[in-house]
């Protein structure tokens, strides 16, 4: 086996930095999954993060919102923080920390519940809301912001489950919204939809990116050309480039990111 | 370039690609050498030749059109992939407009006829060597990835700009000294422009390559001494 390339190259982030990541490396028992990774996430930019399955891309997310606390066998070490609140510090609230950086999985996920409720149980949980009136302003206003408004509006008690692969995403999207979180992680949002669903919710992450920070995992280049503004692509674990999207597409500095984003890893 | 892709059949498709720009590039270059050799020879036959041949450079133009927008629909590429499919795209019409340009050469044989003396005459044969060694290097540099060589063909240009105002300040000198050979030599002034076209489009040629090879744009300050415009009062020449 060949020895591990850790070069990393970065073209550094114009504008404010939201999620900055110094030195952060992670196990799975003995098994170290990320290698010192440095990376800044800009604010109300869209980041994608990309590279081969297995290459550490959503053990890299999940650090973003603690997630990988769950994961008895799992260990890291580094510094993340958010506006340069350390997230992994003694005194933080991960559940306040949660609110503050929702998240979107691959599968849609509705809780087995209303639509109303699957938006509005964010805000009841941590309180946001004043009023039953508030509430239903604060669900109304996210399923508007995750343009999903118009085709639930009249059917927010039925089910959740009960609505397209397409139109679930949304949801989960207007329910990770509803809290107001400052940044939004999504991993592989698209993977389930079809074309005309996908293209729904990438035009949702290109309107989302005025009010949030997002940082997204995706298999398809297309799509992280089409949506995000920076990219980082990792490989076996490391970071090997990231920079502004267009150059990683056009014009990618390291061999690694060549090879990869023309289809050529075996 | 084109190997290793996990899908092989995009291998072929690109290297077939390559293939098609290079021998149209080759045909290209011919045309030129013959379109060249018509007028100093005044060969009418060759030169016939030479304009019934641009049509090869035009059926390679439409297939490599063809091609290249089959390959960014069915294989969405990205980086140097992408760089040299589009470049090879922008490369295929400048080597159009080569082979135009070589079939404006060669009409000129026969209207040229014997009206004019052999001394203006040289000039042609003077720049259409610098031109064709552009287009050749050019093209190897294409082929080789020699980014090098591409540097070197953009460099030449600005030479080659100071040749075609040397030669038309010639000819100029030749049509005041003997207004006879206006006709002629206006023939002459006119395939002197053509060649310095040409040299323009090889030294696109040489950008597209040097961006394919290194994904940056090839250093901003292109030479450029075409200063003709300025001199064209035929007084301020003499
Ligand atoms: N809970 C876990 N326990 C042990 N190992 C894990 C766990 N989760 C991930 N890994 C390992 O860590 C490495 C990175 O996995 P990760 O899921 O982050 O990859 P990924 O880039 O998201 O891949 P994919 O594109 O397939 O989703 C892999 O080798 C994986 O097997
Ligand atoms: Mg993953």
């Amino acid at each position: 086996m060949t020895a591990l390339d850790f070069t990393t190259h970065t073209i550094p982030l114009e504008g404010k930095s939201k999620i900055s990541a110094k030195n952060v490396n992670l196990w799975y028992g003995e098994k170290q999954a990320l290698h010192n990774i440095n990376l800044e996430v800009g604010e109300n930019q869209v980041t994608a993060l990309i590279g081969p399955s297995g290459c550490g891309k959503s053990t890299f997310l999940r650090c973003l919102n603690r997630m990988n606390d769950t994961i008895p066998s799992c260990r890291i070490q580094g510094d993340i923080s958010i506006d340069g609140d350390d997230i992994y510090a003694q005194s933080l609230d991960v559940v306040h920390l949660r609110a503050r950086v929702g998240m979107v999985f691959q599968k849609p996920n509705p809780f087995p519940k209303s639509i109303f409720d699957n938006v509005a149980y964010g805000p009841r949980l941590h309180g946001l809301s004043e009023s039953k009136d508030h509430l239903e302003h604060i669900v109304k206003s996210s399923l508007e912001r995750a343009g999903l408004w118009k085709e639930v509006s009249d059917r927010l008690l039925s089910p959740g489950t009960g609505l397209s692969g397409g139109q679930q995403q949304r949801l989960c999207i207007a329910r990770a919204i509803a809290v107001s979180p400052e940044v939004i992680l999504m991993d592989e949002p698209c993977s389930a939809l079809d074309p005309i669903a996908t293209a729904k919710v990438e035009e949702l992450i290109d309107e989302l990116r005025e009010n949030f920070t997002i940082a997204i995992v995706t298999h398809s280049m297309q799509q992280a050309a089409r949506v995000s503004q920076r990219t980082a692509f990792f490989h076996l674990g490391v970071l090997v480039e990231n920079g502004p999207t267009e150059g990683i597409f056009t014009s990618p500095i390291d061999k690694r990111t060549q090879d990869y984003v023309t289809g050529r890893f075996g | 370039m084109a190997d290793n892709h996990t899908v092989s059949a995009f291998d072929q498709e690109l290297n077939a690609l390559k293939t098609k720009v290079l021998r149209m590039g080759g045909i290209a270059e011919a045309n030129v050498a013959a379109a060249i050799q018509a007028i100093v020879r005044r060969d009418k036959a060759l030169a016939d030749r030479t304009i019934s041949s641009d049509q090869r450079i035009d059926v390679f133009d439409g297939e490599i059109s063809e091609l290249v927008t089959r390959l960014l629909a069915l294989r969405q590429p990205m980086a140097v992939d992408l760089r040299f499919i589009v470049g090879t795209l922008k490369i295929a019409t400048d080597l159009e407009r080569i082979g135009d340009y070589a079939k404006n050469i060669a009409k000129r044989t026969t209207a040229i006829g014997t009206a004019v003396p052999t001394q203006p005459m040289h000039a042609i044969p003077r720049m259409g060597e610098m031109v064709l060694g552009m287009v050749k290097d050019v093209l190897d540099s294409l082929s080789a990835e020699d980014v090098e060589k591409a540097v070197a063909v953009r460099d030449r240009d600005a030479i080659l700009d100071e040749l075609y105002n040397s030669v038309f300040r010639e000819l100029l000198t030749y049509m005041m000294e003997d207004p006879r050979t206006i006709t002629g030599c206006t023939h002459l002034l006119f395939i002197a422009k053509n060649l310095e076209r040409i040299g323009d489009h090889a030294t696109n040629m040489a950008e597209a390559v040097y961006y394919i090879v290194t994904g940056k744009r090839m250093h901003a300050d292109r030479p450029k001494a075409d200063v003709t415009a300025e001199i064209s009062d035929p007084s301020q020449v003499a």
